[in-house]
């Protein structure tokens, strides 16, 4: 059973869609005691950072993702849920969950010509080999929507990259915890690919 | 960097198809969902799907589609037509959709494009634009005008100024499309599109008139379109998403390639 994390920052149906699409059994969940407990946990989000932080705390899901991670429960983060992991997000200047040492960033200074934000199709390139990249191959392509990047401090967090302007952190991880920048749950079958590789992820 | 976007868009009357679309298979008669799992598994990168049904009683049969696309097509996707107010976004958001589309109700009332940036952020917004050429005036320096309700109203508003004031009020995206080149199959608005993706920094959706992949080509290189609508070049059969791609790949564009639908390690 994985529990997706509903804390009011969308995107929760598309990610339970692709679950049920794979025959993953799951459930959505706000309560503390509930995401504490979890066996398999992934933390969604699209939206902005202060807020989704914000209703963290307010929850008690902040404290709740915390114990899961340190008692080693696997989690899978994605957007938002890539970004507050860390220590600090330039986005609303708040401070993460802080379970990966690092900033999130915001994309700038990349030449005019780039969009913000970076939105789109883009190839992901595997830097160091994790069983959740399982069978994902160079070339291959994910749908992101985003204008703030995971920039760890420790670079062996650092998992994939994409390129745009200049290479970027695109698939971070910790112990028990990966997460990704791009949308997983909207990329196809390789995004599908990802996700029923956490659902049998063992630690 | 980011792949060039092909996208396609799938007219829904009262939930069903409709009739502008040829089917190959008897068996896909009238069903959007049917229709967007199959160019979902071509490979095509994202969907529009236009509402065109009369009564707004029954628009919630729209929003039956909008959920079913979403359990079966794992690519974003967007909806538009007879959205009017936050909370029509809203439900069709709700059901799945990535995206909202809107054209005429934005030109009547542009503070909706604010109101559903801010409730939703502007990457779930594409401002959709129906242009025509007419002569240059001090009303339109660019000679093109924007119309709506399927190009019957002219607005007397300058397409160029009308793209940048969308930016301004929160847009994440733009569809231009020309009512001049639609259905004519003889090629894009190349200098339409130029023209507003030079002045604007979001993406750049270039609609109407595409009928072989040379003219893709074009806009999206002389055009400097970031993804292109196409329409009837699936729908009649004609071509396929990975044909089109195959030809766009062939002269050095970045497209995406795909493994169709099976996973790779389900083989087991």
């Amino acid at each position: 059973m994985i529990t997706i994390v509903d804390y009011k920052a969308g995107n929760l149906t598309s990610v339970r869609r692709a679950l049920d699409h794979l025959g993953i059994p799951n459930q959505i969940s706000s309560d503390p005691r509930i995401v504490r407990n979890a066996k398999r946990i992934i933390f969604p989000g699209v939206g902005h950072a202060a807020t989704a932080m914000r209703v963290l705390q307010e929850s008690g899901l902040d404290s709740a993702l915390k114990e899961a991670f340190y008692r080693g429960t696997p989690i899978l983060g994605i957007c938002i849920g890539c970004q507050i992991i860390l220590s600090h997000s330039e986005e609303g200047d708040t401070p993460g969950l802080d379970l990966i040492p690092g900033v999130c960033t915001h994309f700038q200074d990349r030449g005019a010509s780039l969009k913000i934000p970076h939105m789109g199709w883009n190839a992901v390139a595997i830097t160091q080999s994790h069983p959740i990249l399982r069978n994902i191959l160079p070339g291959d392509e994910f749908y992101f929507v985003h204008s703030y990047y995971p920039q760890p401090t420790d670079l062996t967090t650092i998992y994939a990259t994409s390129d745009y302007g200049e290479p970027f952190p695109v698939a971070i991880g910790s112990k028990n915890l990966f997460a990704v920048q791009f949308h997983a749950e909207k990329s196809g079958a390789i995004g599908l690919q990802l996700i029923k590789n956490f659902a049998g992820w063992n630690i | 960097m980011l792949s060039k976007r092909i996208i396609s868009c799938l007219d829904v009357r009262e939930g069903k198809l409709a009739k502008s679309i040829k089917f190959l298979e008897t068996r896909d008669i009238g069903d959007p969902v049917v229709q967007a799992h199959k160019y979902y598994l071509q490979g095509l990168d994202e969907l529009v799907f236009y509402d065109i049904t009369a009564s707004s009683d029954n628009r919630s049969i729209m929003l039956n589609v909008v959920s079913r696309v979403a359990e079966q097509v794992f690519i974003p996707f967007s909806v538009g037509g007879g959205l009017r107010t936050v909370d029509d976004c809203s439900r069709v958001l709700l059901a799945g959709a990535e995206k909202v589309n809107i054209n005429s109700a934005a030109v009547k009332n542009p503070s909706l494009i604010t109101e559903v940036s801010q409730a939703f952020g502007s990457q779930a917004v594409v401002l959709s634009m129906d242009v025509r050429r007419v002569p240059p005036t001090l009303e339109i320096p660019s000679g093109y005008e924007i119309v709506i309700n399927g190009g019957r109203t002219p607005m007397e508003l300058d397409a160029i100024a009308w793209a940048t004031r969308g930016e301004e009020l929160g847009a994440g995206e733009l569809v231009v499309n020309s009512i001049d080149a639609d259905g004519t199959k003889a090629g894009y608005e190349i200098r339409l599109t130029r023209m507003i993706a030079e002045a604007v920094h979001i993406p750049v959706i270039a609609s109407g008139g595409g009928g072989k992949p040379e003219h893709l080509y074009e806009v999206l290189t002389e055009g400097r379109a970031d993804a292109v609508l196409v329409a009837s070049m699936l729908h009649y059969g004609e071509y396929t998403v990975g044909a089109i791609k195959k030809y766009l790949a062939g002269k050095g564009i970045k497209v995406r390639m795909t493994i169709g639908e099976d996973l790779r390690n389900s083989v087991e």
